[in-house]
């Protein structure tokens, strides 16, 4: 770390893989006043600053304007007087029975991909490289898009064939729904299951695993009994990751099952349903009088920030638990 | 270990004796067990391929009427779509979104020039900060700051994008129209701050990474030949991980072009051709989202709808495909680099 300009006179270029190192990089003149002020830590230093300060202010603002309305009645009640007042139940409510049923869909099937690709597939075969490519383009696909496939395809195609095929024509599931919303955003959080189940399993010692063979258990016995249970935490990580993204997102539900406001609480597979996230988007854009119902939405606002932060900091301690064990 | 071989005889309640577990190291019916969920695993994976392929089947059937049904071509076209049309007789011809009319009008300009001011806007001011975080993190934040920095990160990128844009619509909006006096509160600087400030992550997490994939002896090395940290960071790290650094901004790109709830609260949603980046705006995504939970499903307006979804997942896979290619150039520089 000398900076000694003596030394740096008659280097000659220095080829480092494709990366000239010339003397001028290292010349004294110019920089000199740099190299005392350090401009470039000052300036990224406070670039982070602004990103941490941008952070605070968003947070800062929805916790001081919600937290006053955040009452017990508030998160048990029915919104009342046409959603200026009374509560966010049904919203709860329906954003944990959306969750619940993505991750029934979503986990197992991210779980399965995940396996094939470490234990099944040869890692540069054809099949593996597909799967790969296939998940990181699913991870790339806007949420709208996922809302006009839910609607295209589930609601329309799936939905609209069972309805032929079971209820002789008559609307049943051909139409919005919980269980279509539920499968669009288990197809949109499916890549998060699949990265952090995946990232688990990679952590698993290979003694583990050659123990297994070694004891001479088939390939499903020493999935099932070693490589699932140790993976355990990485799975459950995955599933709150899929829950907080999911909670989320509000594109993808708004045309395949989320409902403006319903009077009852969806029972079946096929009802509509009230969501958090919808319901801030419904409240901040169709409310008749956003000056009066600005309280609550704060506060709908805020319920949601600390669900999905509350999730997230589940997520990272199971992860700092993971990395603990395999490290002790 | 043990554990799971006492789980394994505790399950083998009729286990057999040594003798025939020599005979048969693995019983039939385990044997068959590990064929069929071997079948059933890689038929879920392949299943991942169906969902993607899916996605763009269902996209385009629903989208393709607009280039082949003569039922729709009675009130669009695409060719109608790209032209400026006549609002009125004896007004000048314009590019205008009206799709609930009596004579509906799809002009897509006004949409694409909309994704593209508050794309631009919000890669124009995520960048700097991002890029700016990684750079101070991955070479000159001690290590207890770099510890909290990433937290910041992963929280700034849980909030939903819902929650951003109702910040955006409530209070960047009104401080934004106080400071610079603009006309209108909703618009495409304050939706593009916006959307900006949810790309930062996506940005810092892959230019980061790109950072601290830099091998530690290019960096090394020129500290040895004297070279300030100023130095070291401006002509060795940031040329070495510069493709990465070109993904972030890449993926960011894509990830704001397809972005919704921000822009559908914030931006103010009026599709009018200007070029004025205070002028309300309405984005592509924003227009399915506003829309079509109130078309008819099978008409016109529903079709285009799911046009301009195919455009948006088109650009959308362009600009990550883009993005994929810079990784890809990056580790191949610095595996070369490291080889």
């Amino acid at each position: 770390m000398s900076t000694d300009s003596a030394i740096t006179s008659d280097l000659s270029p220095t080829d480092v893989g494709g990366i000239t190192l010339t003397a001028p990089i290292l010349s004294g003149r110019k920089s000199r006043l740099m190299r005392k002020l350090s401009l470039l830590p000052i300036l990224t230093g406070f670039l982070t600053l602004c990103v941490v300060l941008m952070l605070v202010v968003v947070l800062w603002n929805i916790i001081a304007g919600g937290i006053g309305g955040l009452t017990w009645e508030f998160l048990t009640a029915n919104p009342t007087e046409g959603m200026t007042k009374g509560g966010i139940f049904p919203a709860i409510f329906g954003t944990v029975f959306l969750v619940i049923l993505m991750t029934i869909f979503a986990i197992p099937v991210g779980v399965a991909t995940a396996i094939f690709l470490r234990y099944y597939a040869r890692p540069d075969s054809r099949m593996a490289r597909l799967v790969r490519v296939a998940v990181n383009n699913l991870a790339g696909v806007p949420s709208i898009v996922f809302g006009l496939f839910g609607l295209g395809f589930f609601v329309q195609f799936v939905g609209r064939g069972i309805d032929k095929a079971f209820y002789g024509g008559n609307l049943a599931f051909g139409q919005p729904a919980i269980i279509w919303a539920s499968l669009t955003l288990a197809v949109l959080t499916l890549p998060v299951v699949i990265v952090t189940t995946e990232e688990a399993m990679r952590a698993i010692p290979r003694d583990y695993i050659e123990a297994s063979y070694a004891l001479g258990a088939t390939r499903w016995q020493t999935i099932w009994h070693v490589v699932i249970p140790n993976s355990m935490a990485g799975i459950l990580t995955g599933g709150i990751l899929a829950v907080s993204r999911g909670a989320g997102e509000v594109a993808p539900i708004m045309f395949t099952g989320a409902a403006y406001y319903l009077p009852y609480l969806p029972a079946k597979l096929n009802d509509q349903f009230m969501e958090l996230g919808y319901h801030v988007y419904v409240l901040s854009t169709q409310s008749p009088d956003v000056e009066k119902t600005l309280p609550l939405l704060y506060s709908t606002v805020l319920v949601l920030l600390l669900l999905t932060f509350a999730l997230n900091a589940l997520a990272v301690l199971i992860r700092m638990r993971l990395r603990m064990r395999y490290a002790g | 270990m043990t554990e799971t071989v006492r789980h394994r005889d505790q399950t083998n309640a009729a286990a057999p004796s040594r003798l025939q577990w020599e005979r048969y190291a693995v019983r039939r019916g385990d044997r068959w067990r590990d064929i069929w969920m071997g079948r059933l695993i890689t038929t879920i994976a392949v299943s991942t391929i169906a969902a993607i392929i899916l996605i763009f089947l269902f996209i385009g059937r629903e989208a393709a009427p607009v280039l082949t049904s003569a039922e729709v071509h009675q009130e669009v076209t695409v060719a109608k779509m790209v032209v400026p049309l006549a609002s009125r007789a004896g007004r000048p011809n314009e590019f205008i979104w009206q799709p609930v009319s009596d004579t509906p009008k799809y002009s897509l300009p006004p949409l694409l020039l909309g994704t593209l001011k508050a794309t631009l806007i919000a890669i124009l001011f995520a960048t700097p900060f991002a890029v700016g975080a990684a750079i101070y993190s991955s070479e000159f934040a001690p290590p207890r700051i770099r510890e909290l920095i990433k937290p910041v990160i992963e929280m700034l990128a849980g909030i939903p994008s819902v929650v951003m844009g109702f910040f955006a619509l409530m209070v960047l909006a009104s401080v934004l129209k106080d400071t610079f006096g603009w006309r209108f509160r909703l618009n495409a600087t304050n939706a593009g701050i916006a959307l900006g400030v949810a790309i930062i992550p996506v940005i810092y997490t892959v230019a980061e990474g790109a950072l601290r994939a830099v091998p530690r002896h290019l960096r090394e090395a020129a500290q040895a030949l004297g070279a300030t940290p100023w130095a070291t960071a401006r002509r060795v790290i940031l040329p070495a991980a510069a493709p990465g650094i070109f993904a972030g901004v890449t993926l960011g790109l894509g990830r704001a072009v397809g972005e919704t709830m921000i822009v559908l609260l914030a931006s103010g949603n009026a599709a009018i051709w200007s070029m004025s980046l205070t002028d309300s705006i309405r984005t592509m995504s924003a227009t399915i989202a506003a829309e079509l939970a109130e078309v008819v499903i099978g008409s016109a307006h529903y079709h285009v709808l799911f046009f301009i979804g195919a455009l948006l997942f088109l650009i959308t896979f362009l600009v990550n495909s883009l993005g994929e290619l810079y990784i890809g150039r990056l580790r191949r520089r610095l595996t070369g680099v490291a080889g």
